[in-house]
């Protein structure tokens, strides 16, 4: 009996769908992606319309789009990771071609109405291709090295055409989420080894070719690096940022300062406070109890991804749920360390709680593929 | 391709052992970023919120209204005047050189000047008002109002500045305020922040400077809340300061203006005393100067025209001059020798116009002497010899004991500058100034106030005053502040004889009463007005041999600066005594024909209420001079009890 047959006849079909769905995870998202209009409304000086409704809408349609991933069988979605991982991969050289510049970088595609950012939509079609092709593959020959040669070049080859955007956070998002996926499928752990050898190496000549005609980074990305190790070295240059981020968090104290009492925010010392600071407001108006609350959802929304991914017995579900949720993680991971001071200013924006729309839907999308996989598990 | 549901079973076990170290490592980093958070906000939360507090709030000073200065009767002499201003913002303004372009048609405005105020709005945030014209005419602010649509960004404002409404009258009693300068700041032990405004002003010289603490009262403070760029976004709450006290000084402004004009353009001083309360009702000294001009900021120009002047303007000669006081200090010989019994009132001396002593011959100002000389006639026709000889009898220790008990080589305290203590010699002074014995030819010219003697005109005013009264008045400027009077206590008695006193007045009274006396001229004919005083004429300068060979040079033929000084002491009524004046003109020449009148019709001033002295005090003979004399003088009209106004 094959595999596929025997999901089609346990599969629920129609309407009895909706009764499938992980509807706590459904809550959980709604529930984060609220916290996001509050601050949003908070940073506009109350202000709904500025940034909250769109958001809102945005998330509507987001919620739409989920529901209609998950109601495609899970299997139709593994047959299409190839078409879609290339598909992602062209978007990466159009954008590298007709990209809009923003924040000194091309980034984004202007279709209509809708600003794509391909190197968004790259990190869930890397997943979905990376849960495919170790679904395809005998799980004896994961770690002989053709085998292993052959993923690390699905995720190399958008990691370099994100890098030289240039978008260093994303591209070094890119390459965890695959590293995580590859781990997750039983990789032998020596190839981690020598990668993270290996990246010690290029991490020392980052800094010793500074300065030099062979260095890796931008000048700006040195100094973005620099002011993380020493912000106070430049209080109102390029370290005014993490310094302000950090008085906004640390004045909230325990219970905060009370919505929209933000001083930091609304007197506009926190920067990009609607979009990669906005953890900082919700930390300085409802202080440690507000922060560690989203904290709290955060970890449910991916405890509840990890449990559906551990209940699920097919391969390709259960990678590409826990690919998502590492995705999922390793995005807020990076930015709440970027806005508490413990690591560089990288831009990148807190999943669904952030003003932006691109990366709200390419998440929602990626919340579908989860829900399809729930949906069809196998029983 | 298809594989069976065992195979792909195997593959899903090892995916969640892996699923489960991956989770866990997720928790760890979860815990990670809570501990971060709650070191940042629960145990830094108090570090973090007084750095939120300090980038939100800013303090800023409300500086108070500075006290005013009245005269004894309540008339304005330094004030608070409403300044008009003109300031532009950037934010608002647009194009700020179009705008100044437009303003410069309706004000004048110099190219400097749009200059100037494009280089510091260019310093400034855009809402930082930047000042384009300052102390502007009324006019002028009214036509900026006028214009406003087509001036965007400019705002006239009104603020409060120092003005001496009565000028070169007060500039050396009342002094000036100006900005607080770097030697200020460093001279004052922990200053008040207000001294920081950039705009602020405290007094530099003067009662301005000596009362400032009085005078400048609490300042406000108000807390507002600033942006990340520094706008004001609104106030916190405010603490309102307290305005300065007012002062109100014992001088009475219509004769302090009476005798400024009275010394005209001589370089002079007067001092005007009342003899029983020790007020000060007029202290001149001349020329004067505007102390508007240094409150406004005196030009190059203007100040050194002050500076070059060599009859010094900026000195305050009344209390900073210290002159010989040559004949005026024979009172305080002859009441030394009285009091160590010496002489009596009836002794006589023989003057045959010189003095012998030490090998030494020391001429009486009289050629051909005196003859007998008593106390009365010494003192009325000023005999040198005279006080050779009972100065040498009494020493010089008593005459100098004397001369400080009259008041003479002493601090007076008051709050005016530069206040001088003179010299008044004895042997030990000698022996700690010049580490040399004193020699009897210091004691025979110390007692006709030469030599090492110095007064100031303030001084001399006391001693005349201490004499006329018996009693150890001490000279007060101040009569009330804020509003409460100071009392006036009654000086201690002078602890010198009465007898020996009235001896040393009735001799006063002969010099001036007397057809022989020196201040003849100076007579007053009213009996209710009958003034005493004695004349001086101090030297500047050595006479050398040669000039001593060819016989006393008039004083015509001298240049000015080398001319003697003329001084003049007086009080007046002579039987019950009111007031007492010292006037000392430097280079004038002879005391009682140059500083005697100066000293008559300031006492008649004095005494008198009204604007000018009563012809009919002064010697027939002398009506119609001073008639001409008075009534040319250009005296002010001077606003009575001008308290109301000015006080925004």
């Amino acid at each position: 009996m094959s595999f596929l047959e025997y999901r089609v006849k346990t599969a629920p079909t129609g309407l009895s769908k909706v009764l499938h769905v992980n509807w706590a995870l459904v809550l959980l998202i709604t529930a984060t992606a609220s916290v996001g209009w509050l601050m949003l409304t908070s940073v506009a000086g109350g202000n709904i319309d500025t940034w909250a409704a769109p958001q809102m809408k945005r998330f509507a349609v987001g919620l739409v789009l989920m529901f209609v991933i998950a109601f495609v069988p899970i299997w139709f979605w593994r047959n299409m990771a190839g078409v879609a991982y290339l598909v992602s991969l062209a978007l990466l050289v159009v954008v590298e071609m007709f990209g809009t510049v923003g924040m000194g970088a091309q980034r984004w595609i202007a279709l209509g109405p809708l600003v794509l950012q391909p190197s968004e939509m790259a990190k869930v079609t890397l997943v979905m291709m990376l849960a495919a092709y170790y679904d395809w593959l005998d799980p004896r020959k994961v770690s002989r090295p053709l085998w292993v040669l052959i993923p690390a070049l699905m995720i190399l080859v958008p990691t370099a055409l994100v890098v030289i955007q240039p978008n260093l956070g994303t591209a070094l998002l890119l390459l965890m989420v695959g590293a995580a996926v590859m781990f997750l499928a039983g990789v032998s752990l020596w190839y981690f080894g020598i990668i993270a050898a290996m990246g010690a190496g290029a991490i020392f000549s980052v800094f010793t070719l500074r300065g030099t005609p062979w260095q890796f980074l931008h000048d700006y990305q040195y100094r973005r690096i620099d002011t993380f190790f020493d912000p106070t070295a430049d209080p109102l240059g390029a370290g005014y940022n993490i310094i302000q981020a950090k008085i906004a968090l640390g004045s909230g104290g325990w219970g905060g300062k009370g919505f929209m009492q933000g001083t930091q925010s609304r007197l506009n010392f926190l920067p990009e406070k609607h979009t990669d600071f906005i953890f900082n407001t919700l930390a300085e108006e409802f202080g440690f109890v507000g922060a560690a609350s989203l904290l709290v959802l955060y970890a449910l929304v991916i405890a509840f991804c990890v449990a559906s991914a551990l209940q699920n017995k097919d391969r390709f579900s259960s990678l590409l749920i826990l690919g998502i949720a590492a995705n999922f993680f390793f995005y807020l991971a990076v930015n709440l360390s970027m806005v508490m001071g413990m690591a560089p200013v990288v831009g990148v924006p807190l999943p669904l709680v952030s003003y932006g729309g691109s990366a709200m839907l390419v998440l929602m999308a990626a919340f579908g593929l989860v829900q399809s996989a729930h949906v069809h598990r196998l029983r | 391709m298809r594989r069976s549901a065992r195979d792909s079973e195997d593959s899903a076990r090892k995916v969640n052992r892996r699923a489960l170290f991956m989770g866990g490592a997720m928790t760890a980093m979860f815990a990670v970023l809570g501990a971060r958070m709650r070191y940042l906000q629960v145990d830094q939360a108090d570090e973090f919120k007084l750095l939120a507090e300090e980038n939100r709030i800013n303090i800023r000073l409300i500086p108070p209204t500075r006290g005013q200065i009245f005269d004894r009767n309540g008339r304005l002499i330094a004030g608070n005047e409403q300044n008009y201003r003109v300031v532009i913002t950037r934010e608002d303004a647009g194009d700020v050189e179009a705008v100044l372009r437009r303003l410069a048609g309706v004000i004048p405005l110099t190219e400097p000047d749009i200059d100037r105020v494009l280089a510091e709005a260019k310093r400034h945030s855009p809402f930082v008002p930047i000042i384009v014209a300052d102390r502007m005419a009324w006019e002028d602010l009214s036509k900026v109002a006028i214009n406003a649509p087509s001036l965007p960004g400019v705002t006239p404002e009104v603020g409060l500045s120092r003005a001496y409404p009565l000028d070169t009258d007060f500039a050396h009693v009342v002094g000036y305020v100006g900005p607080v300068s770097e030697s200020d700041l460093a001279r004052i032990e922990d200053p008040d922040p207000l001294l920081k405004i950039p705009e602020f002003q405290i007094g530099k010289i003067g009662v301005e400077t000596w009362m400032e603490s009085t005078l400048r009262g609490r300042a406000g403070t108000k807390r507002i809340e600033v942006n990340a760029f520094g706008r004001m976004m609104r106030e916190i709450d405010r603490v309102e300061g307290e305005a300065g006290d007012d002062i109100r000084l014992t001088i009475d402004a219509e004769i302090q203006d009476f005798v400024q004009a009275r010394l005209g353009s001589e370089s002079a001083a007067a001092v005007a005393i009342d003899v029983t309360t020790g007020d000060i009702l007029a202290i001149c000294s001349s020329p004067s100067f505007d102390p508007n001009l240094f409150v406004r900021g005196i030009s190059y120009k203007d100040y050194s025209a002050l500076t070059e002047n060599d009859h010094r303007p900026l000195a305050n000669k009344a209390v900073q001059g210290a002159y010989p006081p040559g004949s005026t200090f024979k009172m305080v010989t002859a009441l030394a020798a009285l009091e160590a019994g010496v002489i009596n009132a009836d002794t006589s001396v023989y003057c045959p116009g010189h003095y012998e002593t030490g090998g030494r011959r020391f001429h009486c100002w009289k050629r051909g002497g005196h003859g007998m000389v008593s106390l009365s006639r010494s003192l009325s026709e000023s005999c040198d010899v005279y006080y050779y000889d009972i100065a040498q009898r009494v020493g010089i220790d008593k005459i100098a004991e004397m001369g400080r008990r009259l008041g003479l080589g002493m601090r007076h305290d008051l709050p005016m500058s530069a206040i001088t203590e003179g010299i008044m010699p004895d042997k030990a002074w000698k022996r700690q100034r010049y580490e040399q014995d004193w020699r009897i030819g210091d004691t025979i010219n110390a007692s006709i106030g030469q030599g090492y003697v110095l007064a100031s005109p303030l001084q001399l005013a006391v001693m005349t005053a201490r004499i006329a009264s018996g009693r150890a008045i001490r000279p007060r400027l101040v009569r009330s502040v804020g509003g409460a009077e100071l009392p006036v206590t009654e000086a201690p008695p002078l602890e010198v004889s009465g007898s020996q006193l009235r001896a040393v007045r009735q001799g006063m009274h002969s010099v001036i009463n007397d057809r022989r006396g020196t201040g003849y001229s100076t007579r007053v004919v009213d009996p209710t007005l009958v003034l005493a005083g004695k004349s001086g004429t101090s030297q500047v300068r050595n006479i050398s041999a040669a000039e001593r060979a060819r016989g006393v040079i008039s004083n015509d033929q001298l240049p000015w600066n080398r001319r003697d000084h003329a001084l003049f002491v007086g009080f007046a009524p002579y039987d019950a005594p009111r007031v007492a004046v010292a006037v000392v003109v430097e280079h004038g020449g002879g005391g009682s024909s140059v500083a005697g009148p100066i000293v008559r019709d300031v006492v008649l001033r004095c005494l008198t209420p009204g604007p000018l002295p009563p012809l009919s005090a002064y010697p027939e003979s002398q009506r119609a001079r001073i008639e001409t004399l008075l009534t040319s003088l250009p005296l002010r009209k001077i606003e009575p009890e001008a308290t109301a106004r000015s006080r925004a």
